[in-house]
């Protein structure tokens, strides 16, 4: 990081290195690149290839355009470049990418668009092109929605052919051989008669060479790094505490801050009486932030106490006050005008189902992201230039947002992307930036952090929305002949781009994710999405609408393989073609043991398709005298191409957990306008006592690579609650399941 | 009046309030920014660190009631260049994800194995279910526990 900031205050010492990659090579598909952001802060002895490879005489040093949450995508991006460049792998560093269009994400917008993932039909394919126009415009560089790795699987291994390629070109004009003579490994080209020439004195060189045709990329069956469980970069960083996250930000001088914003997300602050607060020992400033205060102190403790020392007069919420009318609302919004899409409709659901037919209503509550850093970020205004430190999944909107706050041009920010101690979707909100942007304008001169309460952390923030969902079926015989899925939902696309200023028209496809595009075949099969009107503010939450619609899908296949008297695993294949689908529910019985039961115990099968990865998995769980308590888990999911075992298991187990601490007691409630949770006391995630053994297994089955941040969620609640009802025969249709049973 | 104390083998002395969490002392005072805030109510364990060699949680200890004992953080239990044998097992299973909650876990798991250098696998999962992760390390976690106490043994 410590370059980076370097790099940042070099301004602009060696602009005219020349860019290598871009249209040279083809590898960057439209006419005009996106400048190379490295170009313009390069220190003496540092060169840049392309915007993912720096070099200096101390060696490579890949740049990373994701964020990285703790998902290890800085470790595998770094790979993607390393295997190309034939890097020694102990050698690696990686940093953070400089906010930058030319970081763009053209992944996540192709998830956007209405066609199930498994539908490879050319106008599918066509559209799911196209959208790489629009985002490399956008310039939008986020992380989110299991997308950095299908983004950058392409791109980051050109970029390190492509320096490769250029490193060997420019040993061999100095040893007057032919490239093709030469070979690279361990970070040098090396000559037939053994010579080694480090990239390092190479780079300057390489940085003139013009090539002339595309780099060809690695074999798979060549590759030594991809594919292998690597460790990870920023490992020792973690288990040493010297890794440093925004909130461990410490400059000379720094002060620190913290917020009270209004509860009642959204709403005012009336009036305030902060006179015991002012005269507290350390208490530097007290500013008006956004519907709060910021207290400026000598330490973040100093200025916690001081905020508590403060009396608010909070406005009313700009939305229902109480869960329970939230909840009415949500129930009454199942109606023709607020019907927002029937991403499937199939045969003719209402001509089978009869008013008799079966039929079953769920529910979700919103939840917290409660990542385990609260929401921090540090700013210094000064000799009118503003830098920004945060961890942040949205870098790039940052300093246009700045650029307004201050009236400073875009230029004259710099935002400097740290790691984050956990995203899970939000840390791509703005609320945090502005604040401490407010607070830094205030304190010109001055660096100063601002860090959260828990308190505050818990209660603002854009929650998974509260969902209902209903479900009508009948079944002939073994068969299910009609299924009619309605979900609802306020929608986290307006909640959460409206916040960001945008205004995103048409259907909102969180709405209905992890359902419309389920690869089950059912003559007549409708899914249809409802958009309850804006509430609570909501926002992305790992898996996002998958999270909620999993839980009432898989629920109510398993009722129904119930009521058909077939083993819901039989239930599901009988309906599923799609060979990758097939394929990870085969895997997980039988890794799970699936049928074979042990005393005292019963399995739960749960699966769901979502940001394209078909994830099956079973939990087993047991009743003791404590409660229910959950004795295995298992988990098959295919991600096309496996980069990096280990991470994959690591991605696969932590979603299910977060999967399963939502599914036990994660609700946020609401009444007076404000969240009732305050802290993990009353809104306890997962514990380890809590926490079963994880099977993984990937399979490679799809024809593309995809990310795992993800698709292990949804899954998790619906199969811990098939497991309870195969267990005690009793059927929990909303969550948390805590409010119901008891669990040790 | 200036409070005394020992931070990792240092004499420090503080010229700080002493109803001052040691979490804030150490984090703001001392700029020792390995022991992480989490919640401030001692239920999820991110700001663990020993105190005379106990775990605690520092955010719930005021400095005042910890003058003159020896305070040990993750930055004393050991560097880079020098991992104690709990580190070096974190590190090998790749445990940390975030890893904002991993300088608790770890200063609680080398805590228990000070004392207990053979423990279970029920007695680590309750030493350990103070302590929150909300990347879901915990399957990795308890193998590394198991990992450091075998590489405690050998030493």
């Amino acid at each position: 990081m410590a370059r980076l900031m370097k790099i940042a205050r070099r301004g602009f010492l060696f602009g005219s290195v020349a860019l290598l990659g871009g249209v040279a090579f083809g590898w960057w598909r439209y006419a005009t690149p996106q400048d190379n952001p490295l170009e313009t802060g390069l220190a003496e002895g540092e060169v840049t290839l392309n915007p993912y490879v720096l070099i200096d005489q101390s060696g490579v040093t890949v740049i990373a355009p994701r964020a990285e949450m703790g998902q290890g995508i800085h470790s595998t991006l770094a790979a993607l470049v390393a295997e190309e460049m034939d890097l020694d792998w102990s050698t690696i560093r990686v940093l953070h990418g400089p906010a930058s269009a030319a970081y763009y994400n053209a992944a996540v917008l192709q998830e956007g668009v209405p066609f199930a993932p498994t539908d490879t039909g050319w106008l599918a394919e066509t559209v799911r092109a196209g959208m790489d126009i629009p985002a490399k415009f956008l310039g939008l560089q986020i992380t989110g929605g299991s997308s950095s790795i299908p983004d950058a699987f392409d791109k980051m291994r050109l970029a390190g052919a492509a320096a490769r390629a250029a490193l060997v070109a420019a040993a061999a004009a100095r040893l007057n051989l032919p490239a093709d003579q030469l070979k690279t490994e361990a970070g040098a080209v090396v000559a037939p008669d053994g010579t080694r020439i480090p990239y390092t004195d190479l780079a300057e060189a390489a940085a003139g060479v013009e090539l002339d045709r595309e780099p060809v990329l690695k074999a798979k069956a060549d590759w030594r790094l991809l594919g292998k469980s690597l460790p990870r970069p920023d490992m020792l960083g973690k288990v040493t505490g010297t890794a440093t996250f925004a909130v461990d930000l410490r400059l000379p001088g720094m002060r620190f801050a913290t917020v009270r914003t209004n509860p009642r997300q959204g709403a005012a602050l009336l009036s305030h009486d902060a006179s015991v607060a002012e005269a507290m020992p350390g208490v530097e400033k007290i500013i008006p932030v956004e519907n709060g205060l910021a207290v400026v102190a000598t330490s973040t403790w100093v200025a916690m106490q001081a905020a508590d020392a403060i009396t608010f007069d909070w406005a009313p919420a700009p939305y229902p006050a109480t869960s329970a009318e939230i909840d009415a609302i949500l129930a009454a919004s199942f109606t023709e005008d607020r019907r927002d899409s029937v991403n499937r409709n199939d045969g003719d659901v209402d001509a089978v189902l009869a008013a008799d037919d079966w039929q079953a209503e769920y529910s979700v509550p919103y939840l917290a992201h409660a990542t385990m850093e609260p929401m921090s970020s540090a700013a210094l205004l000064k000799d009118g230039r503003l830098t920004v430190w945060t961890g942040h999944q949205l870098p790039s909107q940052i300093a246009p947002e700045a650029a307004a706050m201050t009236g400073l041009p875009q230029e004259a920010i710099t935002v400097e992307v740290l790691p984050m101690g956990g995203g899970f979707g939000r840390r791509a909100e703005m609320d945090v930036i502005r604040q401490v942007i407010t607070i830094a304008k205030a304190m010109e001169g001055t660096p100063v952090l601002l860090t959260w309460s828990r308190e505050e952390d818990m209660t603002h923030d854009g929650y998974r929305p509260a969902a209902r969902a209903k479900v009508r079926a009948r079944l002939d015989g073994e068969s299910l002949v009609a299924f009619d899925f309605a979900t609802c939902s306020s929608s986290v696309v307006e909640s959460q781009a409206g916040r960001l200023g945008y205004n995103v028209p048409g259907p909102d496809g969180a709405i209905v994710q992890g359902a419309w595009e389920q690869p089950y075949r059912i003559a007549n099969h409708r899914v249809t999405g409802y958009r309850a009107p804006a509430m609570v503010p909501v926002g992305s939450w790992r898996s996002v609408g998958a999270s909620q619609n999993a839980f009432f899908h898989e629920t109510a296949m398993d009722e129904l393989a119930a009521q058909a008297g077939v083993d819901p695993v039989t239930f599901r294949l009988n309906m599923i073609d799609h060979a990758p689908s097939r394929a990870v529910i085969e895997a997980v019985a039988e890794m799970s043991g699936w049928g074979n039961a042990t005393p005292g115990r019963a399995k739960g099968f749960a699966f769901c398709l979502s940001f394209g990865v078909p994830c099956a998995q079973v939990i087993e769980v047991e009743d003791t005298p404590a409660g229910l308590r959950m004795t295995g888990a298992w988990a098959t999911a295919d991600v096309g191409t496996a980069l990096d075992p280990r991470n994959l298991e690591a991605q696969v187990q932590g979603a299910m957990i977060y999967g399963l601490s939502a599914a036990i007691r994660g609700e946020i409630t609401i009444a007076d306008g404000q969240a009732e949770q305050r802290n993990f006391w009353d809104y306890e995630p997962l514990r380890l006592s809590q926490c079963p053994p994880i099977a993984v297994r990937v399979l490679e089955n799809l024809d593309r690579i995809r990310g795992i941040g993800e698709p292990g969620t949804p899954p998790a609640a619906p199969a811990l609650g098939n497991a309870i009802f195969a267990l005690t025969g009793q059927r929990l249709r909303d969550l948390p399941f805590a409010r119901t049973v008891t669990f040790a | 009046m200036p409070i005394t104390l020992t931070v990792n083998g240092r004499p420090e002395t503080l010229d700080l309030p002493p109803e001052m969490p040691l979490l804030w002392a150490l984090r703001d005072g001392l700029n020792l920014t390995g022991t992480k805030f989490g919640c401030g109510v001692a239920a999820c364990g991110a700001c663990t660190v020993h105190v005379d060699g106990q775990a605690v949680r520092s955010c719930q200890t005021l400095l005042g009631d910890v003058a003159g004992a020896a305070i040990t953080t993750i930055e004393g239990l050991g560097n880079p260049a020098a991992l104690h044998a709990v580190q070096a097992a974190w590190a090998e299973g790749q445990v940390a994800q975030c890893g904002y909650c991993q300088s608790g876990q770890i200063m609680q798991a080398a805590a228990l194995l000070a004392t207990n250098p053979a423990p279970t696998e029920a007695e680590i999962d309750e030493a350990m279910s103070g302590n929150l992760c909300r990347c879901g390390t915990y399957p990795r976690i308890r193998a590394a526990v198991q990992d450091a106490a075998r590489r405690l043994q050998e030493v």
